[in-house]
């Protein structure tokens, strides 16, 4: 108020400081940041003074150090003598690849599920809607354990395994399956494979501009289906197979060779995904349902079929509506992973804020460290999405 | 002037409504449709009904130990035996109506609230967020009034998820509202801070906040305070979920409109003012379903507590599995404890749609 | 009726455009059409007017199959209305449809809108589809508003592009759900006008309109359902200044009061 006045140039008087709402509103900016400044200096001061009562190094120097403990799942070459920060990178490693399939699985099993809901059948609908709310009241990490303790250690031992063929061994060691050894040549059928997707994207540019030019369509979708898989498979009878199996096989007590799914892994991934698929039926359901009934009319009433009709009028419009509750599920589903601590699947926060901090003590700049990495995923997710939002939103008067 | 006469109303074609025409209408409309049925059906018929009959038709239900179950089905006597113990954890036997009465108390309190035009709601609203939880503390914790003192590492089952989970939300709610407007504060400092409390605490998971409460948090205090392992649990869990609340409520503020502001402020109104009297009010019951979302949300996440070595319902479970006297009830023992967590938060969120149904009728013009 | 056939319409004239015979329709256990016979000419246009669930829309939307029947024949140039897809695909192509709430793509832009269905189902090339939408634009009077999105027109703009949508794809026949009953007063005037320059083009049109103006001037025949049934149908003079039942009289009296 006062500032404008005097700009103005006028003899507005100025009310007395404790009544001026600009001195007001930075005198309690300052005293607040004044509290917050002392509140992180006695936290400090508290933690320095308590960590060196108690004997605890400080620093980031404990990363360089031998950890001495084994990990029982590494994506990288890892062993004991390896040190506290490779740890580090194993687990953000671990978390990765379950976060990542999880979030594929549950995509695929939640988008299924969410149109079952929809679906005109009333069973099919009426089934998808039991999942739902049974999987989705119930707590997570139930779930999780009940995967690991009740069904996956229930399974036999290595002696007894369950077989699919002799290839496919499940016991309660995990899930064993061939391992493949690329031969020389397979090179060649993964060339095939880039080949084929650049040919598709060639393929749809160039549909695209031939119904701009001449209106007639090509049948896009078919034509790529046809080439990712047939110009691999057929570059791959071509070079003989170049590929070979290493077998999983029951030596003793336990099996060799081939590789190995721990059930940690599958019952941390079946859960999250089972879980996370029941909340995105419900946003792909809420979506779909948001799009209104006339948006479907008015494409059939112009002749659209009903493929041209999804594809053209209701999917674009839905997934406004679907893309920002659904990536954050996906940021839900990341952070969720880190429960895998309850059942020993060694990810980040079970390899580095459980294991590596209970050895080195370190726990500021453990808990610092775990944190700062969930925190940078979040908000790199959400910096997308207020982009994406800002980018797609509906424009209006 | 010849008259109208209305044509009579004929009975629709046999085959487009009773039981014959829903079947067609609703799974043999298409040959697709028939397909989806069958399938349907086989999942019903592969899973549900062996399930069915494993935890219902072929179960055990009484006797007092192992011997009493048969292997075909749930051993549902394990329960039974242990419900003390999923109930009320390591709470002395003795002690058990003071808990009881903290059960039977709540569930007095709830139920007028989910009553419409239930007598002295408002007053019985806060009394619960208020007064409840000082009489429940004094019940459970003892030591005054004659009471025998019953330390919290004694507490456990589902007495101590819902007090876990009622403590989250009710602490959380006036931190969430501070926060919330905060964030919509005109002050840049004020806002920031709030905004990075906010997404900070949202940004990690809960299985970290609890491990930071239970290492970093004695590092922080001053040398001589020591606090247990609930109430570090319950100060995590507490900032935590004030985070999420913000976001709920402030979702509501934003949801009145301007004129409601200009009209407080043309009231002469000041800030606290207008908010506490005239925002606040309108904007927490908007908020509801989104509040007892987030407890539900909560009630869920109590469970991993047991993490930092509380026994909530889960654990009580999962230690009780472990029992040689009783081997092989672990899915038993899930079960029940799923089945717990299903019927609170399969209630809550029924009740959260119905309240949402009707403020949005409520509020269309 | 067939002599109240128009005048413009001269060579191609086409008798029964549209034919339905006895044609009912139930929802569930409610009859909403009952026995319905309407024979619709070439070039003609009709006004169906009747009290609110009379079944009205329920009628003109069964002639493209946005609802189905149970009894009954639906003939649309000569195509018989069945569950075959192909036929409804051929009719949808054949008549327009506007809407009481406009429906239009709000993803897309206005011209998007106009070219999304002869892109897609007459397979025009875009350019050309392009060329098209901007020719009805320009005569609905608003080929500035090309490029923007449908949430920043106006309702009567919306409702013109949405005519002009349903003109992109050539139709034979246009049908109109209450064109009018979602726009302000000052609004419907402009939507009226555009719908006359249409019908002077000799378009055959049916229209669910309250509109007693335009039924005056513009329709060959006025309808009048009630109850899910033509209670009356007669020439526009004939119709307001003498109407045969004393039902339509109520309605008209209640319509005309102000």
């Amino acid at each position: 108020m006062s500032d404008q006045a005097d700009k103005a140039g006028t003899t507005v008087a100025k009310p007395p400081p404790w009544n001026d709402p600009f001195v007001r509103s930075i005198f309690f900016q300052v005293v607040a940041i004044g509290l917050l400044g002392y509140f992180f200096y006695s936290i400090f001061d508290n933690t320095l003074s308590n960590m060196a009562k108690s004997g605890v190094s400080t620093g980031f120097a404990f990363l360089t150090r031998e950890a001495g403990f084994g990990i029982l799942m590494s994506l990288i070459e890892y062993d004991e003598t390896h040190t506290y920060g490779r740890t580090f990178f194993v687990g953000l490693l671990n978390t990765a690849i379950v976060a990542f399939c999880g979030i594929i699985l549950a995509t695929i099993l939640g988008f299924v599920i969410g149109i079952a809901r929809l679906s005109n059948n009333w069973l099919v609908s009426k089934l998808a809607t039991v999942y739902i709310e049974i999987i989705r009241n119930i707590p997570l990490l139930l779930q999780i354990i009940f995967w690991s303790v009740a069904v996956l250690q229930a399974l036999p031992d290595p002696q007894n395994s369950i077989k699919y063929g002799e290839s496919f061994f499940l016991n309660n060691r995990g899930l064993f399956l061939p391992k493949p050894i690329f031969e020389d040549g397979f090179g060649l059928v993964t060339i095939a494979f880039l080949v084929a997707i650049a040919a598709i994207v060639y393929i749809k540019r160039w549909a695209r501009q031939r119904q701009e030019q001449s209106g007639d369509q090509f049948p896009v979708f078919l034509t790529s289906v046809a080439l990712i898989t047939g110009l691999p498979l057929l570059v791959f009878l071509a070079m003989g197979m170049p590929i070979s199996w290493e077998y999983s096989a029951l030596e003793r007590f336990s099996f060799v060779g081939g590789s190995n799914i721990i059930p940690e892994f599958m019952a941390l991934l079946w859960a999250l995904t089972m879980y996370t698929a029941a909340f995105i039926a419900e946003i792909v359901r809420s979506g779909i349902q948001a799009v209104s009934h006339g948006q479907t009319e008015a494409a059939r009433a112009l002749g659209l079929r009903n493929g041209p009709t999804l594809r053209l009028v209701i999917i674009p419009q839905a997934m406004r509506v679907i893309i920002p509750p659904l990536t954050s599920q996906y940021l839900n589903l990341t952070k969720n992973s880190s429960l895998a601590t309850a059942i020993g699947y060694p990810d980040l926060v079970s390899v580095f804020m459980g294991t590596t901090l209970n050895q080195t003590g370190q726990a500021v700049e453990i808990v610092a460290m775990t944190m700062a990495v969930y925190l940078t995923f979040s908000l790199g997710i959400s910096a997308i999405m207020n982009w994406y939002n800002k980018r797609v939103a509906l424009v209006e008067r | 002037m010849s008259d109208f006469q209305p044509h009579p109303d004929l009975a629709p074609p046999a085959s487009t409504v009773g039981v014959i025409g829903w079947l067609r209408v609703n799974l043999f409309s298409s040959p697709m449709n028939t397909l989806l049925t069958l399938v349907g059906l086989f999942i019903i018929y592969s899973l549900i009904v062996p399930a069915l009959d494993w935890a219902i038709f072929s179960a055990s239900w009484v006797g007092t130990d192992k011997n009493a179950c048969s292997h075909d089905g749930a051993c549902w006597v394990f329960v039974g035996q242990r419900l003390d113990f999923f109930i009320y954890g390591f709470y002395p036997k003795a002690e058990y109506w003071r808990i009881n009465v903290v059960f039977v108390l709540l569930a007095l309190l709830i139920i007028p609230q989910m009553i419409e035009n239930a007598p002295y709601k408002g007053y019985l609203g806060w009394f619960f967020l208020i007064g409840f939880p000082i009489i429940a503390g004094i019940l459970l914790l003892g030591g005054i009034f004659g009471l025998e003192p019953v330390p919290t590492d004694k507490w456990g089952g589902l007495a101590l998820t819902l007090v876990i989970s009622f403590v989250g939300i009710v602490a959380a709610l006036p931190i969430g509202i501070l926060l919330a407007l905060g964030r919509r504060s005109e002050m840049p400092v004020i806002r920031t801070m709030c905004v990075v409390f906010i997404e900070l605490w949202r940004g990690v998971p809960l299985i970290s906040v609890l491990f930071m409460a239970s290492v970093m948090l004695p590092l922080f205090l001053p040398e001589g305070t020591n606090f247990n392992k609930l109430l570090r649990a319950l100060i995590g869990i507490t900032m935590f979920q004030s985070a999420y609340m913000a976001e709920v409520i402030r979702g509501g503020l934003q949801a009145i409109p301007k004129g409601q502001y200009e009209a407080a402020a043309a009231l002469g109104l000041g800030y606290w003012k207008s908010m506490g009297l005239i925002i606040l009010p309108q904007a927490l019951k908007l908020v509801i379903p989104g509040i007892v979302n987030t407890f539900i949300a909560l009630f869920k996440d109590t469970t991993l507590v047991l993490i930092i070595g509380l026994f909530d319902v889960l654990q009580t479970v999962a230690s009780a599995i472990v029992d040689p006297a009783w081997p092989e009830v672990s899915t038993e023992g899930f079960i029940f404890a799923a089945f717990v967590f299903w019927v609170f938060c399969f209630t809550m969120s029924r009740y959260s749609i119905a309240l949402e149904r009707k403020l949005h009728t409520g509020h269309q013009r | 009726m067939q002599n109240t056939a128009p005048q413009e319409t001269t060579e191609t004239q086409k008798a029964g455009i549209i034919q339905m015979i006895g044609v009912h329709k139930w929802y569930g256990e409610f009859h909403v059409l009952k026995d319905i016979n309407l024979l619709v000419d070439q070039g003609e246009r009709i006004v169906i007017c009747g009290p609110s669930g009379s079944g009205k829309s329920t009628l003109i939307r069964c002639i493209n199959r946005l609802e189905e029947h149970q009894q009954g024949q639906i003939i649309v140039d000569s195509v018989e209305l069945t569950s075959d897809l192909k036929h409804i695909e051929q009719i949808r192509r054949e008549v327009g449809m506007c809407f009481q709430h406009f429906n239009l793509f709000p993803h897309l832009t206005v011209l998007e809108n106009l070219t999304l269905a002869p892109i897609w189902v007459r397979k025009v090339p875009k350019a050309e589809a392009e060329e098209i939408g901007m020719k009805y634009l320009e005569r609905v009077k608003i080929p500035d508003q090309a490029q923007k999105f449908p949430g920043q027109l106006s309702g009567g703009q919306q409702q013109r592009v949405a005519i002009a949508r349903s003109l992109c794809m050539n139709p034979n026949i246009m049908l109109f759900d209450e064109p009018t009953s979602a726009l302000d007063p000052e609004m419907i005037k402009e939507v009226l006008d555009t719908m006359i320059e249409l019908a002077e083009t000799g378009m055959t049109m049916i229209c669910v309109t309250h509109e007693m103006g335009f039924a005056k001037t513009v329709a060959n025949r006025v309808i009048f359902m009630d109850e899910g049934q033509i209670v009356e149908e007669n020439e526009p003079n004939e119709f307001f200044d003498n109407p045969q039942h004393e039902r339509t009289k109520l309605f008209l009296s209640q319509i005309l009061a102000h």
